[in-house]
């Protein structure tokens, strides 16, 4: 590969953050929910600097110029953002609950349709109901939901793998029905999903045209762009930056809602159905229950992401809701570790940084120092490198080649993953299913015991009645 | 105080003299009655009418030599299977083919007889799993902002209930580790710490002995003897006859699917029927 | 008893909805809407023979077709059923299997064809210039070049065989131990590189490789076709003569009791001896071969294939193996067999982009009803 190359190897540069991790503090039992939050940020803070610092650093040096390395810095966000979104919507399934969902692009293509249908004009081929986008956004987000509870309702005794394989078969019902020309326009009226050539609909970012028509922000944004402008970023970069805020936003909305669950009596249900559901349904959890409730609103939140991810686009049509779109998700939340909030969004960034954006930042860097003048095919190349002349093959890969470079890369990263750490890059740690710090109020007289394996303390006096001697300090709010 | 020592009959009075109250059982309240239970599997008869009853407030031992059907029998009463004919009674009220988390929602709870920890969840994870009656199980009470006052509140109650009970079974210096970490006695501690934080009525303990060491398992003895003086009732199966012999009041032996015989431990002892199903069985 | 149900309303509706539906009388209503549907639908079929609205011939055609396509389904479903029940895992790669077969198996094939006429690279990457030669230049039939297609077709299931062998060796012989998911999921990797490194170098475009098909216009009275294509027949033939191979060396060779021991309990067999990774070795072998040669005689039979062929078929094949309950061999064919009339008989009613929609339905249903398959619980293979 050519010279310098950040996305080689997507650990070497997030795997030592773990480390970095603070000790638990303990020191705070005023915490709110959970003590570590300011440590989550301060870790995805870390992450998204040092890889911004390393793009900028190699892309300019290697030639690629600002605008392009800021518009795949851009684009890195948006990205890391929407498989943020999506990661944090699978947690709830996969990480928390171990509902094995491989039908997200389904989910999405529920939610973008939905609100394609809604927004687009009445006037239009196929014709929509011209409703205004956040009306289309919260339909399309309940459809999914809806979606996700029909599905689950008869499939919850189904095990896990079959479950799988039920939920891919859904996302490609979904993704064929959009596509047959029978849906194009359904029965006599003018309203349809268009078939393979999809639907033209106004794109959800133009919410940043409403922004800036806004006066204050309108301002900020205008004297943004001017500087922009100044060291050479296109403004286009700066706008789709700024509803990359906008999904920033989400993100956090997402994760605030998504830690709430994680630490409450609900979470801890889920968490002890994808541990043992036979041993909470002994305890009289209604596990049926919390699993149809965990799925829709999993379901509703890609369908979510699905408006915000393809309804950011003039144009939707039945390929971009291929199952890769699934795996990308997957790969995403597996990289940050299955069952954490903050991992799941570093997961989203790593994966959109390293995997997603990884070779197209390589294809620019080859553009601008090798050119675009590269054989098409295998043949040329191989006939190239048989002349003497290796930057063919190199260009063909790395140039032509990027997108198959980048699921090729994908599905190695996923083997190794799998092969050397399948708890990915924060899966491991202890994140307490409960709504309040649990941990013993006060000095325990043994507070420290090393824990495994001492199953003869002595005493038999067993009734060690004494709460009263540890009282205070518990008050967690 | 706690609730551990209230026991489950505090409060409430005894339902005495049951319609079906049947004399030949010698069984003045029965917690639990099993009446003709039935279960195949395919062709296999793994459960042939068994009926038996077990008495409010005591420790009844279930044995009988492997393939007896004790195990398929639990599993019918707790749910987990559904039984092709007869009755359960529980408390009065007939659940059979109840779900299982019905079954443990009326006080009638199990627990396994491979301990079924939770192990990537912490011990007090376990212990506050299991309480009934928590408010913040369902998803909109657990995140939207004025329920979830009421949620944290529930939350702190349950805490100390949680670490109440650990303290009695004196597994509290485990409480903040991961449940697979601990030992096979420490699990089936556990899982009998975790199944009291339901407020049962009576608990069903399948071989809560096996692979627990000696001095565990007087400890586990120890405190399922100080619970029944609370009031619980128990139901163990247990392949170790010693353990059913000094620990029970009454034992129900299993044969073939169905009770070969109920007594005394000291009756059973003597009867050759018994003797003869385990030395004829697999010993 | 106070459940803490206070959460009434949609949770609760749908709580009732939930045990109506997976209760197994809920079940049972299932089954009979399923079986219902059916009857119906055969009813209607029986129907449109009588009045003449749809002619035999087309019902025929669609039957037909229908067994072709379940006879390719079923050489792939068969590798599928065999490593999930004796790897343990939903081999997510395995579509990319019946791939690599169609491309090497190929390119073999022109190799031969093309020798010494056409430059290798041209041959084996199917003519990438346009100066390079078509499948029909080069006698891409059966009759034409009979050699060149067998040999193809042996040289698809040796060198699937090869690639299985060696992913195997990279990656699932390291997780031999691991749950069935992150199998799953490895397999999910392992199927993208795959598929991608052959886009790499053929591309992704759509590539044709064969002749146009030997059509047999006379044919004896007694049978119902009034002209037979070649290929089609050879895809028939091989597929049957796997098949039956399959089912012999299955019931009378210690290799396939081993397997089937395997089936039915690894730990067992592991403790009696049974040497697993030769087992391993074998089901390798036999999946990835019949895999690969499914691909190869699909690639015969329609002529057009690109790299995400064997990815489209993957959930055709799952939801095969899925029906016939996973694990056992004789019911992957069955499930092969209803699958591949599904999506043709289905055409009777519903627009040919609709079929495929038609199979999964009926996967996801009959799951509905029979969460282990219509055969579960009986392993044989």
């Amino acid at each position: 590969m050519s010279g310098a190359d950040p996305d080689g190897d997507p650990e070497t540069e997030t795997a030592e953050v773990p480390g970095d991790e603070e000790p638990d503090d303990s020191e705070e039992p005023s915490a709110v929910i959970r003590p570590e939050w300011r440590s989550d940020l301060l870790l995805v803070a870390k992450v998204v600097l040092a890889t911004y610092v390393g793009f900028f650093v190699v892309g300019v040096l290697s030639g690629a110029g600002v605008n392009a390395t800021v518009g795949t810095i851009q684009s890195i966000t948006f990205f890391g953002a929407i498989f943020a979104l999506g990661a944090l919507a699978l947690n709830l399934h996969w990480g928390y609950t171990g509902m094995f969902n491989i039908g997200i692009a389904g989910f999405m293509a529920i939610g973008a349709y939905t609100l394609s249908i809604a927004v687009a004009s009445p006037d239009g081929s196929p014709a929509g109901f011209g409703l205004p986008i956040p009306v289309g956004i919260v339909l399309g987000t309940i459809a999914a939901g809806l979606a996700g509870l029909v599905l689950v309702i008869p499939t919850l005794r189904v095990r896990a793998d079959y479950f799988a394989i039920v939920t891919l078969g859904f996302s490609e019902i979904v993704r064929l029905s959009v596509q047959s020309r029978s849906l194009r326009e359904i029965g006599d009226t003018a309203y349809g999903t268009g078939g393979g050539q999809g639907i033209r609909a106004t794109p959800v970012d133009s919410v940043v045209g409403w922004l800036f028509d806004q006066p204050i922000v309108g301002d900020v944004g205008g004297v943004l762009i001017v500087l922009g402008e100044t060291v050479g970023i296109a403004s286009s970069v700066l706008e789709r930056g700024i509803y990359t805020l906008v999904l920033i936003l989400f993100v956090v909305a997402f994760y605030v809602l998504l830690t709430r669950i994680a630490h409450s009596p609900f979470g801890r249900v889920l968490k002890a159905i994808r541990e043992d559901e036979l041993a909470a349904k002994s305890l009289g959890k209604r596990t049926d229950r919390a699993k149809i409730a965990a799925f829709a609103l999993g379901c509703a939140l890609m369908g979510l992401v699905g408006t915000l991810w393809m309804g950011s686009r003039t144009h939707i049509s039945p390929d971009n809701f291929m199952p890769l779109i699934t795996f990308y998700v997957f790969v995403a939340l597996i990289v940050g570790g299955a069952g954490s909030n903050t991992g799941s969004v570093i997961g989203g960034f790593a994966f959109a940084a390293f995997i997603f954006e990884g070779p197209r930042f390589v294809r620019t860097m080859v553009r601008a120092n090798l050119g675009t003048d590269f054989p098409r095919t295998a043949h040329g190349a191989f006939a190239e490198l048989g002349a003497g002349d290796p930057s063919a093959l190199i260009g063909y890969v790395l140039y032509q080649q990027a997108d198959e470079v980048r699921y090729i890369v994908l599905g190695v990263v996923l083997i190794v993953l799998m092969i050397k750490r399948p708890d990915g890059l924060l899966g491991h740690r202890k994140e307490i299913a409960a709504g309040v710090d649990l941990s013993r109020r006060g000095p325990v007289a043994d507070g420290g015991r090393p824990a495994v394996g001492s199953d003869d303390r002595a005493g038999t006096e067993s009734e060690t009645d004494d709460p009263a001697a540890t009282n205070g300090g518990d008050r967690d709010e | 105080m706690s609730d551990l020592e209230r026991g489950p009959d505090a409060g409430a009075g005894r339902s005495e003299g049951d319609a079906d109250d049947r004399a030949d059982r010698a069984v003045e309240d029965a917690v639990l009655e099993v009446e003709a239970l039935e279960k195949r599997f395919g062709g296999i008869v793994a459960v042939d009418g068994a009926s038996f009853a077990v008495e409010r407030g005591s420790i009844t031992g279930l044995i009988g030599p492997n393939g007896a059907g004790k195990s398929t029998t639990f599993n019918c009463i707790a749910g987990v299977h559904r039984p092709n004919g007869g009755r359960v009674v529980f408390d009065g009220e007939e659940i059979t083919g109840e779900e299982p988390h019905q079954v443990a929602n009326r006080g009638l709870v199990r627990t396994f007889q491979i301990a079924r920890e939770l192990p990537e969840m912490t011990v007090l994870e376990n212990m506050m799993l299991a309480p009934k009656g928590q408010r913040g199980e369902s998803l909109w009470r657990s995140v939207l902002p004025y329920f979830r006052e009421e949620v944290l509140d529930q939350e702190r109650e349950l805490r100390e209930r949680a670490w109440e009970t650990l303290e009695f079974f004196e597994i509290d210096h485990l409480a903040e580790e991961y449940a697979k970490n601990l030992s096979g006695g420490q699990r089936k501690l556990l899982e009998l710490a975790r199944a009291l934080q339901t407020d049962p009525e009576m608990l069903m303990l399948d071989e809560p002995m096996a692979g627990v060491n000696p001095t565990l398992e007087k400890k586990l003895l120890e405190h399922v003897h100080q619970l029944r003086e609370q009031g619980y009732s128990f139901l163990i199966v247990e392949h170790d006859m010693d353990v059913i012999m000094n620990n029970c009041e009454r034992v129900i032996v299993m044969h073939q699917g169905a009770v070969l015989d109920e007594g005394a431990p000291a009756e059973i002892k003597s009867n050759e029927q018994v003797i003869e199903a385990y030395l004829g069985g697999e010993v | 008893m106070g459940v803490g149900n206070t959460g009434k309303g949609v949770s609760e509706l749908a709580d009732e909805v939930r045990e109506r539906l997976s209760s197994p009388s809920g079940q049972e209503l299932f089954a009979l809407l399923i079986v219902l549907g059916i009857v119906v639908l055969a009813l209607d079929l029986v129907r449109r023979l009588a009045t003449g609205e749809m002619a035999f011939g087309r019902l025929w055609r669609y039957t037909w077709n229908g067994l072709v396509d379940s006879l390719y389904i079923a050489l792939a479903a068969i590798g599928l059923s065999m490593t999930y029940s004796i790897l343990r895992f939903a081999n997510f790669s395995h579509g990319d299997l019946v791939t690599t077969g169609a491309f090497s198996g190929w390119a073999v094939a022109w190799l031969i064809g093309g020798w010494g006429v056409y430059g290798v690279g041209e041959l084996v990457l199917f003519s990438p210039t346009a100066a390079g030669p078509t499948g029909g230049e080069l006698g891409m039939s059966v009759l034409a070049s009979p050699v060149a297609i067998l040999v193809g077709l042996v040289a698809a299931a040796l060198l699937t065989i090869g690639v299985a062998l060696a992913i195997d060796r990279l990656v699932y012989r390291r997780m031999r131990d691991a749950s069935g998911i992150s199998l799953l999921i490895a397999s999910v990797g392992v199927a993208l590189a795959l598929r991608y490194i052959i886009g790499v170098f053929w591309t992704v475009e759509s590539h044709s490789a064969t002749a146009s098909a030997p059509i047999l216009e006379e044919i004896p009275a007694w049978l119902p076709f009034e002209r037979l294509n070649l290929h089609e027949l050879t895809l028939v033939a091989t597929a049957v003569g796997l098949i039956v191979g399959l089912h012999l060396l299955l019931q009378y060779t210690k290799l396939g009791k081993a397997m089937r021991a395997m089936a039915d309990n690894k730990d067992l067999a592991l403790i009696t001896g049974i040497p697993t990774e030769r087992v391993i070795f074998a089901t390798w072998s036999i999946g990835a071969g019949l895999a690969g040669v499914a691909g190869y005689l699909i690639v015969l039979d329609r002529g057009q294939f690109s790299i995400n062929i064997g990815w489209f078929l993957l959930l055709l094949i799952f939801a095969a193996v899925i029906l016939g309950g996973i694990g056992s061999i004789y019911g992957a064919l069955v499930g092969s067999l209803v699958i591949g009339l599904t999506i043709n008989v289905s055409l009777v009613w519903i627009p040919a982009d609709l079929n495929e929609i038609a199979a999964f339905t009926l996967m996801i249903l009959i799951l509905i009803v029979k969460p282990d398959g219509l055969l579960g619980g009986v392993e044989t293979a």
